[in-house]
């Protein structure tokens, strides 16, 4: 900011260095925060007898074994898969009840629904580890144990109430005589939020898509509590690896470098909404 | 816009969600508190003990030591990511495709799954095959695993390197959000950067702020995934949670009494630090707001801003 206000008052070849000097050192702290994760890349193109024997910055073999073992493994591709499963099982019914709360929550007043909306936001606020316990016996009791859907379901807890929040925020922004023309033009409210509505803030469903997905998908305590064998997801099958004997780094950096790459594949597209994504769509 | 209706049949519309919620978050409260409550022995075999397990829970030097730990965890990690985030903010590129691909980068840590980021550090943080171990190792000894001081300055930085993202991208949200006008009239005023800093950024920024000192304060307060998997809790108990240990006496112990009234406890507190989270969020809008009917905010809109600015030259110039 104070670079503009240097461009108007100053000269201009002043104002350049002054830029550049700016913008050398965020991507120098960028280039910095970035290694831990080169760092990971790098482990997961390498063999782990050549992790173990030998310490180089620029690998010298480059080795496709973890990759490889993690795709012929069926305990972790097949883990992979059940995360992939439950974010996504989660990301579409999260979104199916938050849509009409949120429309809800953006055009009407009702009764307790302040009490309400602070109560959403409480879960999303709540520890993880506070859960465990009545989870583990609940979802054995109702034969929703290591499925898929458990997970899923346990994790709207706090991505129910994101979703809600996140698209108010959105749905406020459309305006409300659209609403009151769609009556006149005798629409039912059915047709209405289904053929008008929705399409009108397909943008922000998608934003809250991301959200969701993201969320669910970084999640392990809850993920892990509430599954063994069936439904395991990625993120326990790296943790019970870590506490074995015998770690294989190789394989364990290639399914780190696989988890993170759904996120960067999208998050060019939200790049926008990410800080609203994060304080609940109050920004 | 005009204000919302009124009308009672949107509960229909809310039902889902409270229902859902109310299975994923009542019911498992009611058997928190209900475990709280009572010894269980067995499944027939239960003896009501009133508060005697908040006793225990609120008497046990191993809780309060994993509370005064967490507290001072969560004190420093404010300390260093706020002022740390808005520096950043402040560096990055203001447009065009750098601030796209700015925005890219700054975010790829959020979107890490937790435990991987637990992984990538615990590599990057070994003396033998990772680079920061590596390179602390020229300098000084560093073993995370039986020195409680890197362990803990370990689980800092990792948190630091996580998390500072996300204050950097909501402050960088709120710097977006003020008027060119007022950064003319300061640069009129012939203000410094630090005078523009402190009288046009930082008072526009309270609100993003407040948000990043909230969430931090709360993500920070139920951190496991990372700590758990870079240090397991030690050396000894040095970098356990609170939600390390709630995990270790709930699913480790299975010792339900002791868990359940932890856990109403641990609860309790982070309400109340939501509610000033909501209030905070809530002050100037929609729903929980104090209505302002559309048009006052219009008309007192009209007479602040240019008043505004007018205060905050004056102020810049001295």
């Amino acid at each position: 900011m104070t670079t503009m206000m240097a461009t108007s008052a100053a000269g201009k070849s002043k104002s350049r260095f002054h830029i550049d000097l700016r913008s050398w050192l965020f991507w120098l702290i960028m280039a910095i925060w970035a290694l831990p994760v080169v760092w990971l890349v790098s482990m997961s193109l390498r063999d782990n007898a050549d992790i173990l024997s030998k310490f180089e910055v620029i690998p010298s073999n480059i080795s496709l074994n973890g990759y490889i073992q993690f795709f012929e493994d069926p305990s972790w591709i097949g883990s992979y898969m059940n995360s992939v499963t439950y974010t996504l099982l989660n990301t579409v019914l999260s979104l199916i009840v938050a849509l009409p709360a949120a429309y809800a929550f953006s055009r009407y007043t009702f009764s307790g629904d302040k009490h309400l909306f602070f109560w959403l936001l409480t879960n999303r606020m709540a520890p993880a580890a506070v859960f465990l316990l009545p989870f583990f016996q609940l979802y054995q009791a109702v034969d929703l144990f290591d499925t898929p859907l458990g997970v899923a379901l346990a994790h709207m807890l706090f991505n129910v109430p994101l979703a809600v929040w996140i698209l108010e925020g959105f749905m406020s922004g459309v305006p409300k005589q659209l609403d009151e023309i769609a009556e006149i033009d005798g629409y039912k409210f059915g047709r209405f939020f289904l053929t008008i509505f929705i399409p009108m803030i397909r943008s922000g469903i998608g934003v809250t898509a991301f959200f969701l997905f993201m969320f669910s998908w970084v999640e392990l305590l809850i993920a892990r509590t509430i599954t063994s064998t069936e439904a395991k997801p990625i993120a326990a099958q790296m943790t019970r690896t870590v506490s074995a004997s015998g770690l294989d780094w190789s394989l364990l950096s290639a399914a780190g470098v696989m988890t993170i790459i759904p996120g960067v594949i999208v998050i060019w597209f939200v790049r926008n909404y990410i800080a609203k994504g994060f304080a609940l769509g109050r920004v | 816009m005009d204000a919302k209706k009124k009308n009672n049949k949107a509960w229909f519309l809310v039902l889902p969600v409270v229902l859902v919620v109310a299975f994923t978050a009542i019911i498992p409260l009611m058997a928190v508190a209900n475990y709280s409550l009572q010894d269980i022995q067995g499944a027939d075999n239960r003896l009501f003990v009133g508060l005697d397990f908040f006793k225990r829970v609120a008497t046990d030097p191993n809780i309060q030591d994993a509370f005064a730990r967490n507290v001072t965890l969560s004190m420093q990690i404010l300390f260093i990511q706020i002022p740390l985030g808005i520096f950043l903010a402040r560096l990055m590129p203001k447009s065009g495709w750098k601030a796209s691909a700015a925005l890219v980068v700054v975010a790829i840590p959020l979107i890490i799954p937790w435990n991987v980021v637990g992984t990538t550090w615990r590599i990057f943080t070994r003396s033998d095959i990772g680079l920061g171990g590596v390179l602390v190792n020229q300098f000084t000894d560093y073993n995370l695993s039986e020195d409680t001081t890197d362990a803990w300055v370990t689980i800092l930085v990792m948190d630091t390197w996580h998390w500072t993202p996300l204050v950097t991208l909501l402050v960088y949200a709120g710097l977006r959000s003020i008027p060119q006008a007022y950064y003319q009239a300061a640069a009129i005023d012939g203000a410094s950067p630090l005078a523009v800093f402190r009288f046009v950024e930082l008072p526009k920024l309270k609100r993003v702020l407040m948000i990043a000192l909230l969430l931090r304060f709360m993500d920070s307060f139920m951190m496991y995934t990372e700590p758990f998997v870079v240090t397991g809790g030690g050396p000894g108990s040095s970098t356990q949670t609170l939600s390390i240990l709630l995990t270790t006496i709930a699913i480790g112990q299975f010792d339900l009494g002791v868990a359940g009234a932890f856990s109403l406890m641990y609860f309790l507190f982070i309400q109340i630090f939501s509610f000033i989270f909501f209030t905070v969020l809530t002050l100037d809008e929609r729903p929980g707001a104090t209505k302002v009917t559309p048009k006052q905010k219009k008309a007192a809109k009209q007479e602040k801003q240019p008043k505004q600015v007018n205060s905050k030259s004056k102020k810049v110039l001295k």
